[in-house]
């Protein structure tokens, strides 16, 4: 071993300057993001080429006649190569310039801005409901596992990861807005719209998301607490006499902090894609109705800003949940 | 032990007709431990030996009350001081676990938690059970590091587990057990993981503040000759019985039962002396340099010869280079300079540029038994295909010898329809020892064979590699860690320290008497069967 | 036999429950031509008839039997969720075994260009790539197998890791046998528990997903009977506070519930038999 450790700290020391592990692990990680939003630019923007045929006429079918084939074709700038396409399209993503949608009447950036809040607002109620629920019930599963109380709450979270969104959408329309009245059936906002009227309008489809990622978010907390619970190190601290709720919050949470992070990320990536579905449900003008409303329109320029800006989100909370699950690490905190 | 250990009636610890079940696979309680009876006075040290599956972990546990998952304490009585830890509230175990009976785990790298500090987690028990302030806990924990030779005793404590090494982290965890000053310690295997040389001083450290604080103690192991060193009486167990009971000195000198005497079986063995080597090897490893990734020298300019019918054993420490060295001859790591050479001729450093002859020359034989059968074959398979691939014979043929090789490896015939899993550790390993000869190979490699095997079985194995050697005139290229295991079946000897060689010959050239130093610290390290020698060995090194 | 019987009577009641659901399911589907009282896509009636009568849960927007459609919609969205799922299966099952056992940079591209394809969520890829290539049943199909079969290659890439590094599959490969012989003897026999209980897993995903497109207007297209897109049709009437249109989501809400609860037994058994 220690013949090994000579050779490794022998090629440590030519390197002139030396960055802490976990600096170059996050740096690392950083460059891999950025790397796979260029790949995933890439995709997003030349898989419209793979398109067999002419794009304009496909998109114009049986109505298109040559003039306005040409005419579409220049609009969206078909006859520059498409590398330089590619290089002012990323370009203006990157300055705000969004281009116009198909009909070239609508400059994106006028409508996505709103829309673009809209949909964080949502995701980000939802999540605030649902991340401190679902983190809390793990903790209790795991604590009181194999009891009533965990079999009760494994069972209906099973439940509740099996319901297609739009199912508990429309439950939940049905007994709070049709039977009972107690909320909107449709989720429809103004731009004067006070903070806490967002609120009350947001809230079904709100609960909804909530209950379609509480379920993951608890079943995999309480997977990595049970996880944590059986090491050799948390029965050494049981044997020291330690009481079991300082057990869990001195010695298993700090050490099941990653695996929760990434948890909350995942779900939270995975609420801005619920939120397409519940936004058509509630008809709640946000980025995923635009979406869904341009994939069937086939309106490609929207579809593909629309598509990268969810694809970032995405990109972004995964790379924040590795970056926090390594610095979380003691074991990279505090190198040898 | 001191005076006032021996001091009669003062007892601390009574159980009585311990019974414990745990649950199978089906989720059907079986009893594992039955009606165990243990005593245990104040200051007094007891051994508890046994091979695997003998209870003497859990019955450890049980001694604080405690039984793991999956498992539970289904009668007896267990008298800690007056107070009944089978009935006992949780609080009230709770009370006194840390606080008067402590625990010390197998690996300490796994049993602290890599989130906080060495001292903070010395310094828990302690406050938590308000005993001492964290300020006295520290101070008191540099005072117990310095007495256990803790290297920098001041500031070794505000290291993080991970920072520290194993043998270090087993002191600190034995200066942990202490914090409170408990009446009692459960020592639960605590140097089992360890290197012999590393072994030597946790064990010199445990024995020193047991001995200072007049400690009690349940010491737990599979090592007679360790045990011998630690306890004043030793209990034995098997399949959770207890076998037999007797002061160490008594037993270390006329175990009663046979099945005692069996627990250290291997090192009645000892290999007659062969003649002088011939000439031409049959492997050769010459001048081999081997690295992991860059920069990570495994090897470096090793050279052995192994001789046809005879045994080469490659023994060192954990970080030697022995296994990597099996892996090179094996063709699984292309050494970075230097070559391997089977019959003189040279093989190719890559597996992909072995050919299917030159594999077959070359057989191995792994540790772990579990891991080196699939368990989705069975036994007919696995013996039955090197057959087929290297020998190219038909499925007749096949069974026919796959009867022959059970025949060989002394297991009834019928074990061929068997998966492995319906096999118990000895067999599996006699499986593996079935498919590497089933290749018809010249050369064996054997991984530490016998190292996760309990002493019988171990003895069995080595025994049988001894009789095919005899009859089938192969030649073993043997890996170990243990100088009992060189003694028994090696003719030529390679000790291995951080990739080098520090010696090579004979058996007799190398280990009797040892001419190099770290030789003999190797040899002086392993801990023998009568009750002094630790005192002795320690003494003698001052 | 009693052992086989006391085994039986060991399977929890969730577990039990889903199986006789399942089977129910197959059962529809498999015989909906004959179980179906109406075409599927025949106009019967006027628009959106009560419950009660000939048409047992009333007719839909343009007069089909509601009826009927469920029926038949079992047939349609669980077969292309099972064809995909097993499409899924046999490209990214093996091609993540293959990556394991093989290791070295066929591995790493692999796993880099499943990394990528998993960088955006499938919901999101899919719509793009409809949008692009229209929305066609073999399209779809084509689409949605290659997406779930990189979740497929994650996890066995990830159990044949586990696998490739004991000791057996070292042997395998010290004696010379071929990467296929250790891919199909030593590896996969070991690996299939996990694989069966993910064909589960996989497959509720697959079901809700294709719901979801079929939701949202891209997925199976009319007039074929779906489960998705009747919600769609007729949630029209859920402001009136009738019911129907939930039961094409109830229909789903069931069959995944009940996949699930075998699927965690299973694995529950694989885990517990472990250790």
């Amino acid at each position: 071993m220690s013949a090994a450790e000579d050779g490794k700290a022998g090629a440590e020391t030519r390197r002139a300057f030396r960055m802490p592990p976990i600096l170059v692990m996050v740096a690392r990680r950083l460059a891999i993001g950025v790397v796979t939003l260029f790949v995933v630019s890439l995709i997003i923007f030349f898989g419209v080429e793979l398109l067999p045929g002419d794009f304009a006429a496909a998109v114009l079918g049986q109505s298109g006649t040559p003039e306005t084939v040409a005419a579409l074709r220049s609009r969206l700038g078909l006859d520059v190569p498409a590398h330089i396409r590619y290089l002012n399209w990323l370009g203006g993503l990157l300055q705000g310039d969004l281009g116009y949608s198909l009909s070239g009447e609508i400059r994106i950036a006028d409508i996505l801005g709103t829309r673009l809040f809209n949909t964080m607002f949502l995701a980000g109620y939802a999540a605030v409901i649902a991340v401190p629920l679902a983190v809390g019930l793990g903790i209790v599963a795991a604590l009181y596992r194999n009891s009533i109380l965990d079999r009760v709450i494994s069972t209906a979270t099973l439940g509740a990861i099996s319901f297609p969104e739009f199912f508990v959408s429309y439950v939940l329309v049905l007994v709070f807005a049709i039977e009972l009245g107690w909320f909107p059936s449709l989720s429809q906002v103004s731009a004067g719209m006070g903070f806490g009227e967002r609120l009350y309008v947001l809230f079904l489809p709100a609960i909804t998301l909530t209950m379609c990622t509480t379920a993951h978010m608890m079943r995999m907390t309480r997977a990595a607490i049970i996880n944590l619970l059986s090491t050799p190190y948390i029965e050494m601290v049981r044997l020291k006499g330690i009481t079991p709720w300082r057990v869990v919050v001195q010695h298993a949470l700090p050490n099941a902090l990653a695996p929760i992070i990434n948890v909350i990320a995942v779900n939270i990536a995975y609420l801005i894609v619920g939120v397409v579905l519940v936004e058509v449900v509630f008809v709640y003008p946000g980025l995923g109705q635009l979406l869904v409303d341009s994939v069937s329109k086939r309106d490609l320029p929207v579809v593909q800003v629309a598509s990268m800006i969810f694809a970032a989100a995405y990109i972004l909370l995964n790379l924040l949940a590795d970056v926090l699950s390594i610095v979380s690490n003691p074991r990279l905190l505090h190198p040898r | 032990m001191t005076d006032t250990a021996r001091r009669k009636g003062d007892r601390l610890l009574e159980i009585r007709g311990l019974r414990i079940e745990a649950r199978n696979a089906a989720g059907d309680w079986g009893e594992i431990v039955h009606g165990v009876d243990l005593d245990l006075n104040r200051g007094e040290v007891l051994g508890l030996i046994g091979e695997s599956g003998a209870g003497k972990s859990t019955i450890g546990l049980a001694a604080m009350g405690y039984a793991r998952e999956g498992c539970r304490i289904a009668g007896g009585s267990i008298m800690f001081d007056g107070i009944d830890l089978a009935t006992a509230s949780e609080a009230e175990k709770r009370g006194l676990r840390g606080a008067r009976i402590a625990y010390v785990a197998q690996s300490a790298a796994a049993a602290f938690d890599p989130a906080h500090r060495l001292i903070d987690q010395y310094a828990e028990a302690p406050v938590r059970h308000g005993v001492k302030s964290r300020a006295e806990a520290h101070e008191e924990a540099k005072a117990l590091y310095r007495r256990m030779q803790l290297p920098d005793p001041d500031r070794i404590g505000f290291r993080y587990p991970h920072q520290v090494s194993g043998g270090q982290l087993q002191r600190a965890m034995t200066a942990m057990a202490m914090a409170c000053r408990p009446d009692l310690i459960i020592f639960d295997e605590p140097t089992t993981a360890l290197d012999v040389t590393t072994q030597i001083e946790v064990l010199a450290a445990i024995k020193d503040v047991v001995r200072q604080y007049r400690t009690a103690a349940i010491y737990i192991t599979h090592d007679l000759a360790v045990v011998a060193q630690m306890a004043d009486r030793i209990k034995v167990l098997q399949y959770g019985r207890e076998v037999e009971e007797a002061p160490a000195d008594e037993m270390m000198a006329a175990p009663r039962e046979d099945y005692t005497r069996s627990l250290w079986a291997v090192r009645h063995m000892e290999k007659p002396e062969a003649p002088a080597p011939a000439l031409d090897p049959v492997l050769s490893v010459r001048k081999v340099s081997a690295a992991y990734g860059r920069g990570m020298t495994v090897l470096d300019d090793v050279s052995v010869d192994l001789h046809r019918g005879r045994t080469v054993a490659v023994v060192g420490e954990s970080g030697s280079g022995k296994s990597t060295l099996a892996r090179v001859i094996a063709g699984l790591l292309p050494p970075v300079s230097g070559d391997v050479l089977i019959d003189g001729g040279p093989l190719s450093p890559t597996l992909a540029g072995r050919s299917r002859e030159d594999r077959q020359r070359i057989q191995m034989i792994y540790q772990m038994a579990d891991t080196a059968l699939n368990p989705r074959q069975k036994v007919r398979d696995i013996i039955g295909r090197p057959m087929r691939f290297y020998l190219g014979l038909d499925r007749a043929e096949v069974a026919r010898r796959v009867a022959e090789m059970l025949d060989m490896i002394e297991l009834p015939k019928a074990f061929a329809d068997r998966y492995p899993g319906e096999l118990s550790g000895g067999q599996k390993q006699r499986i593996g020892i079935a498919r590497a000869l089933a290749a018809e190979p010249e050369v064996v490699i054997c991984d530490e064979v016998t190292s996760a095997l309990d002493q019988l079985v171990a003895e069995g194995i080595l025994k049988l590699l001894m009789r095919l050697q005899r009859e089938m005139r192969l030649s073993y290229f043997f890996i170990t860690h243990e100088l009992a295991t060189v003694k028994a079946i090696a003719d030529d000897v390679v000790v291995m320290r951080h990739g080098r060689v520090v010696d090579r010959g004979t058996r007799a050239e190398v280990l009797f008497p040892p001419r190099k130093d770290y030789t003999k610290v190797l040899l002086s390290s392993v801990p023998e069967m009568n009750t002094g020698w630790l005192d002795g060995l320690l003494a003698a090194r001052l | 036999m009693s052992r086989a019987l006391r085994q039986f009577f060991r399977i929890p009641p969730t577990a039990l429950l889903g199986m006789a659901v399942v089977l129910g399911y197959a059962v529809v589907a498999l015989f909906a031509h004959w179980i179906a009282p109406f075409g599927e896509s025949e106009i019967v009636s006027s628009q959106y008839d009560p419950w009660g009568g000939a048409f047992l849960l009333g007719t839909d927007n343009i007069g089909r039997d509601m009826f009927s459609r469920l029926i038949y919609g079992a047939r349609n969205t669980i077969g292309i969720a099972l064809l995909i799922t097993a499409l899924s299966f046999s490209v990214g099952g093996l091609l993540g075994l293959f990556a394991a056992v093989r290791g070295g940079w066929v591995d790493m591209v692999l796993s880099w260009i499943v990394d990528i394809l998993m960088a955006i969520p499938q919901l999101i890829y899919a719509l793009l790539l409809l949008t692009i290539f229209g929305t066609s049943i073999p399209v779809l199909i084509a689409v949605v197998a290659v997406l779930d079969s990189t979740r497929v290659f994650r996890l066995a890439r990830s159990v044949g890791m586990n696998v490739v590094v004991l000791d057996f599959v070292e042997a395998a490969r010290l004696r010379g046998e071929s990467l296929w012989w250790i891919v199909r003897r030593e590896v996969l026999p070991n690996v299939l528990p996990p694989l069966i209980a993910e064909f589960g897993v996989r497959f509720c995903f697959v079901f809700l997903f294709i719901s979801a497109l079929s939701f949202l207007g891209i997925g199976i297209q009319p007039p074929l009977a779906d489960w998705g897109s009747m919600v769609r049709d007729n949630a029209t009437l859920i402001t009136f506070g009738d019911v129907t249109p939930v039961l094409p989501g109830l229909a789903i809400a069931i069959l995944t519930v009940a996949v699930n609860f075998v699927v965690d037994w299973v694995l529950g058994k694989a885990s517990g038999a472990k250790s």
